[in-house]
């Protein structure tokens, strides 16, 4: 052996189990903090979990009980119609960009969606007031749609985008020499190839909107009483939460905690949706 | 020689500024295989996919010239009839693998929305799977995946999802440079077998294979036709003092 070979090598393994070391250790305390959270709203969310909380409305203040029906029901009026709204919308932007890769006005939209991602969600709230709340008279559950509809788009977009690019150019070719159309193409060849991406950034997007509170302070606004219009302002997980948990009151404390079980526990749901659709749906190409 | 099928009169190809096909005058004759030799970078895959304008997908390609298919010229015609009249087999074996052996068999018709009975599906199907050869290798597995096939059987699939639509030309870009030997000498005996039924155009850079299966050889290099002819003549006799240097081994 020449010497330099044997030179520094005890050093460098040192090195190598710090750098391990380190990598395994940040990993895990990262871990600890998501596992501390999900363990103290489940131990304070959960006593409070009741039959009343899921079936009965608000109570007035100074009476004790009563639940946040009208919230649960608000937040899935609000969260399906984004969703109606901002799929369609997210994944044909997802196909014209992957399409029109490297061409300028790609460039542009991609840039846009960037800065749409970087827009805080009150601003965007202000907006549809000015927009839709205010032309209307009214503060409605389908302008809240509307504002987490915007923001639920640029993970929607990104996903499709990035999913349709792994989808090999030959199975486009493919499609096309047999005389298919660019509409059935992309209807039956690409978008079935890339169905677990782009499901994936849907669950995300509603996932990525479902807490939200800010867009909808001006917009679904709150309402005490149960609805089912989506003309009407109506009460919603998140807000809920919010209000309850800034007032000086005990019991309403323990229902902020129970909303945000409820929450906490949907997204968890969400992911774990993800995460068996990826799989399969997976596509070997 | 039958009739001519494709004719392309003064064909070139540039993409951006670089001009890869410099004035193609050629005819392929009906019901015959004909072969595109030439070392890489001569245009033959180029011109094979301004056949069934297949460069239209890149934003830079320019094509010039006329193409005639019978007596229409191909870019006179809408582009999905081209296509449909000219099938195509890629390079790499490219069945949609969300579909299975059936669906991808009778993809042509389902992709063009033709509605179909299914016996007269299955008709097709059972017709195209015999045609190349696989009809005994996956009769009893039509419903599975067509990715679970290996690479040869996928590329024969292929071939059967073009064969089905009963095009008038097929074009075959290097259908075997992916291909184990034993796969390859299975498509080259299919590609036997279908010669006089259907036009075959084979772009390839395995002589032998040029040798064994065409009628015609056409000799490319740098974007221009240097020799076109019967394959005995340009594999025993090539005018051309670089056909003869390729054929030979010197250069390629």
């Amino acid at each position: 052996m020449t010497p330099y070979e044997i030179r520094g090598l005890q050093g460098r393994r040192i090195k190598d189990k710090i750098f391990t070391s380190v990598v395994w250790g940040l990993t895990f305390s990262c871990l600890a903090v998501v596992f501390i959270i999900l363990f103290y709203i489940f131990k304070m969310g959960i006593p409070s979990l009741n039959w009343a909380l899921f079936s009965q409305g608000p109570k007035p203040v100074g009476e004790s009980g009563g639940g946040i029906l009208n919230a649960i029901v608000g937040s899935l009026i609000v969260v399906v119609i984004a969703a109606i709204i901002a799929i369609p919308v997210g994944v044909s932007v997802g196909i014209f960009l992957a399409e029109n890769r490297g061409r300028k006005l790609a460039d542009r939209v991609a840039l846009a969606i960037d800065v749409l991602q970087g827009i805080p969600s009150i601003v965007i709230g202000i907006v549809i007031y000015v927009w839709i709340v205010k032309p209307t008279g009214k503060f409605s559950a389908y302008s809240g749609s509307i504002a987490l509809a915007i923001m639920m788009l640029p993970p929607i977009i990104k996903n499709t985008e990035e999913t349709l690019i792994l989808i090999p150019t030959t199975l486009k070719e493919a499609s096309l020499a047999l005389g298919a159309s660019y509409f059935r193409t992309t209807m039956k060849i690409l978008l079935p190839a890339g169905i677990g991406g782009i499901f994936s950034g849907c669950i995300i997007g509603i996932a990525r909107i479902a807490g939200e509170v800010a867009p909808l302070l001006f917009t679904a606004f709150g309402n005490p009483q149960l609805t089912g219009s989506i003309f009407k302002p109506v009460d919603t997980i998140p807000k809920v939460i919010f209000t309850y948990a800034s007032s000086p009151y005990d019991d309403w404390h323990r229902i902020a905690w129970g909303g945000s079980v409820i929450l906490v526990s949907f997204i968890i749901v969400l992911n774990t949706i993800i995460k068996i659709f990826e799989s399969r749906w997976k596509v070997q190409f | 020689m039958e009739g001519t099928i494709l004719r392309t009169e003064n064909l070139r190809v540039s993409f951006g500024d670089n001009l890869v096909v410099k004035g193609i005058n050629m005819e392929i004759g009906e019901k015959q295989v004909t072969a595109f030799m030439g070392p890489s970078g001569c245009g033959k895959t180029t011109i094979l996919r301004a056949i069934n304008r297949l460069h239209e997908l890149t934003p830079d390609a320019k094509v010039e010239g006329k193409i005639f298919l019978h007596q229409e010229n191909v870019y006179e015609m809408e582009a999905m009839t081209v296509r449909r009249r000219v099938g195509m087999v890629f390079q790499r074996p490219n069945p949609f693998p969300t579909m299975s052996i059936y669906e991808n068999v009778i993809s042509g018709f389902t992709l063009n929305n033709i509605k179909l009975k299914t016996d007269e599906k299955n008709h097709i199907v059972e017709d195209a799977l015999k045609k190349v050869a696989l009809w005994e290798e996956v009769k009893d597995h039509l419903k599975k995946r067509a990715t679970s096939l290996s690479g040869g059987q996928q590329q024969r699939l292929c071939l059967a999802r073009a064969v089905a639509m009963k095009p008038e030309v097929i074009l075959l870009d290097e259908p075997t440079s992916a291909l184990d030997p034993l796969s390859t000498a299975k498509i080259e005996d299919l590609l036997y077998e279908l010669k006089g039924n259907y036009t075959l155009i084979i772009v390839t850079h395995n002589m032998q294979q040029a040798a064994r299966i065409s009628d015609k050889t056409a000799f490319f290099y740098l974007g221009e036709l240097l020799e076109y002819d019967d394959t005995k003549k340009v594999f025993t006799n090539p005018k051309n003092e670089k056909t003869q240097n390729y054929i030979t081994g010197r250069f390629g």
